[in-house]
């Protein structure tokens, strides 16, 4: 692999694994893990924990693969691989 | 007008604005059978994705999942869609790069072995077929109940339908059927709970109205309320959870991993013209997924409420409901024989309560009630019963028949044309006949699509008893053979053709064989080796949560194989180099 191609693939593993990371935090830990804990506290008349398992973890994941797409746009540009 | 003749006419009109689409949509080459030509807009993508991927489960079943289990029924909330999440990040991307017409076309060419396609292939059917089962009975119970024909021939006119456009226009034809069924899906399904909030709460977003506080005066927000109506009547709180933690997390992730293994959804990343298009409308997808997918939680909670409510109007222990007094919705689902009431103490009213909790019996017997009397309530109709019981007009009824009926149809349609081009492109033209003419291969695919409806429509009609259970399964293969293979396929240059089929294979085994000796062996009723109890399960893990263990054994054993026998050759190395960055997708094609 050129050196430039395997830069762009360390970087976007880098982001994969920040990525991930709050896909994991946001369903598994909020809305199951420390679910009972988090339900002590409230948002919006939900209990907390709750709302994270059934609202709060579908919002994140929208929003997360929109940051990916736009940081790996940039990446693309950076690295000089993008689309014609 | 009368609720029939407005359902005709609403059902009627979506209909005939399919066919429409269809005949304008026509494919005239193989790439705009199988991938829409890859000219479909990232957007419209998601939005036909989210159709595709939104099944009468999605649609008829979730709620009142969600109705009946509370807070442990967060685990098809997250994992129906934190599973696109992996198909962004992982997949879809390296996959619209590689710029072939199918999943096991990648698996075939990754690890360069047809065994490893045939494998792939084998998947592909047995997943898909297990799910169009499930969308032709949704079909069939949609026409039933709204518009009074018969099972069968309601499975037929859905057939026919499909037929149409599927066959006609392949993927093109598909993708953009599918964005006009999103929408009227999306509207069947957020009108009515917009209604309902509105009564309920008073705010129009069922997101909100949820946690919203309840206009009877009481001052509790609904959760709260949702809470103590049913402990009064026996049962568990609502947002309390009741299955162990270790269960909901491999199952969330199990449904995950199969979401982003299931390729009739995959192959939806191979219509959009850029990769980068691929990464922004798996993000689309999954907004026009959310809309449903957060609203649903409001029509699940308030469903249950307001049933309770009806048959419980005042304080327990006050006058329930009488039978002769029912409303008519009761009367209606009660003929289909998804709703049964048995009169066990004889007083002429409907007790709905927790029998099998036994701290409430002594509660129970003081007030003379013998059992409860709503002894079948099936999940399913809380969707499409829900506007009736909240008494909504008789439009939104009909739109909710409609739009139960777009979205089994729009992933009928998509669970079809990865059948019939896994046989037409996969076998016949990959395998067997590598020398038949664009036109012929067509042609195949056509022919394969006729087929593979009749199957559909004749399993449809004659459903084997296991139907529900093997839903589990389709989620289960999924995430123990395809999705691994996939994401080694891309993130390690290592893996090798012996180490991808062992590791496939073994992920497939370990998973059947775990659901078999808990089900039944290929669910026939008796042959289960264990009876299905938390006391046999290995480590307390249930069947339907095993996808996610063969992953990982799929993983290891994959990676173990790999390191013991030869690296893949040069030019598959320069394969995988070729599909981790984007420049270079344009020029791609299908052979």
């Amino acid at each position: 692999m050129q050196p430039s191609a395997t830069a762009y693939w360390k970087a976007n593993l880098r982001l994969l694994a920040i990525c991930l990371s709050v896909w994991f935090v946001v369903s598994y830990v909020f809305g199951i893990i420390l679910v009972d804990v988090l339900n002590q506290f409230q948002i919006g008349g939900y209990p907390l924990g709750f709302w994270f398992a059934q609202q709060g973890s579908i919002y994140t994941f929208v929003i997360l693969i929109f940051v990916y797409a736009r940081q790996m746009n940039k990446l693309d540009r950076e690295h000089d691989v993008h689309e014609d | 007008m009368d609720l029939q003749t407005l359902t005709y006419l609403i059902v009627g009109a979506t209909f005939a604005l399919y066919i429409g689409i269809a005949i304008w949509a026509r494919a005239s080459t193989t790439g705009e059978f199988y991938v829409a030509g890859k000219g479909i807009h990232p957007v419209a993508n998601g939005m036909a994705t989210a159709a595709d991927w939104m099944s009468a489960a999605s649609f008829i079943s979730m709620a009142g999942l969600i109705a009946f289990k509370g807070y442990d029924a967060s685990v098809y909330l997250m994992g129906w869609t934190g599973g696109y999440v992996l198909l962004a990040l992982l997949l879809a991307p390296y996959l619209r790069k590689f710029g072939k017409f199918t999943v096991p076309e990648f698996i075939g060419d990754r690890y360069y072995s047809q065994t490893a396609r045939i494998v792939a292939v084998i998947c592909l059917i047995v997943i898909s077929i297990t799910y169009v089962i499930g969308q032709m009975k949704g079909v069939g119970v949609a026409f039933g109940r709204f518009l009074e024909v018969d099972f069968e021939v309601g499975v037929m006119v859905g057939m026919t339908i499909v037929f149409i456009y599927a066959v006609l226009g392949g993927m093109k034809g598909i993708t953009y059927t599918q964005i006009a069924q999103y929408v009227v899906l999306i509207f069947a399904y957020t009108v009515p709970a917009i209604f309902i909030s509105l009564q309920l709460t008073g705010n129009p977003l069922p997101q909100l109205g949820l946690g919203s506080t309840v206009n009877d005066g009481s001052g509790m927000s609904m959760l709260a309320k949702l809470d103590s109506v049913l402990v009064d009547i026996g049962f568990a709180e609502y947002t309390a959870q009741k299955g162990t933690t270790l269960n909901m997390v491999l199952l969330t992730l199990s449904l995950m991993i199969g979401t982003a293994g299931l390729p009739h959804v995959i192959v939806r990343f191979f219509t959009v013209p850029k990769v980068k298009d691929a990464r922004a409308s798996a993000g689309w997808a999954l907004v026009f997924i959310a809309i449903l997918y957060t609203t649903a939680p409001a029509v699940g909670g308030m469903a249950i409420y307001n049933m309770i409510k009806t048959v419980q109007p005042g304080e327990v222990g006050s006058e329930n409901l009488k039978y002769a007094e029912r409303p008519d919705w009761f009367k209606n689902w009660e003929k289909t024989g998804l709703l049964k009431y048995e009169d066990k103490n004889g007083d002429g009213m409907i007790q709905y309560y927790n029998d099998k909790n036994k701290e409430y019996a002594s509660k129970a017997d003081s007030m003379g009630w013998k059992g409860n009397e709503m002894v079948k309530i099936d999940r399913d109709i809380m969707v499409l019963a829900n506007p009736e019981i909240a008494k909504l007009p008789n439009w939104v009824i009909a739109l909710v028949a409609a739009g139960g009926l777009a979205a089994a149809l729009s992933t009928a349609a998509g669970l079809l044309l990865a059948i019939a081009s896994a046989i037409s492109h996969d076998l016949l033209k990959g395998i067997f006949r590598p020398d038949i003419s664009e036109k012929q291969e067509l042609m195949a695919g056509r022919i394969a699509m006729g087929g593979a409806i009749l199957v559909a429509g004749y399993l449809g009609m004659n459903p084997p008893g296991f139907a529900a259970q093997v839903v589990a399964l389709a989620f289960g293969l999924a995430a123990s053979s395809l999705f691994p293979a996939l994401m080694m396929g891309i993130f390690s240059k290592r893996i090798n053709n012996t180490a991808a089929i062992a590791g496939m294979l073994s992920g497939l085994t370990s998973t059947l064989v775990y659901i078999f000796v808990f089900k039944g062996w290929f669910f026939i009723p008796g042959t289960a080796n264990l009876a299905n109890t938390p006391d046999n399960w290995f480590m307390g893990i249930q069947p339907e949560s095993f996808g996610a263990v063969g992953a990982l054994i799929n993983f290891t054993v994959a990676i173990v194989v790999s390191r013991m026998t030869t690296p893949p050759p040069e030019h598959i190395q320069h394969l995988v180099e070729d599909i981790r960055v984007p420049r270079g997708s344009g020029g791609a094609s299908g052979h």
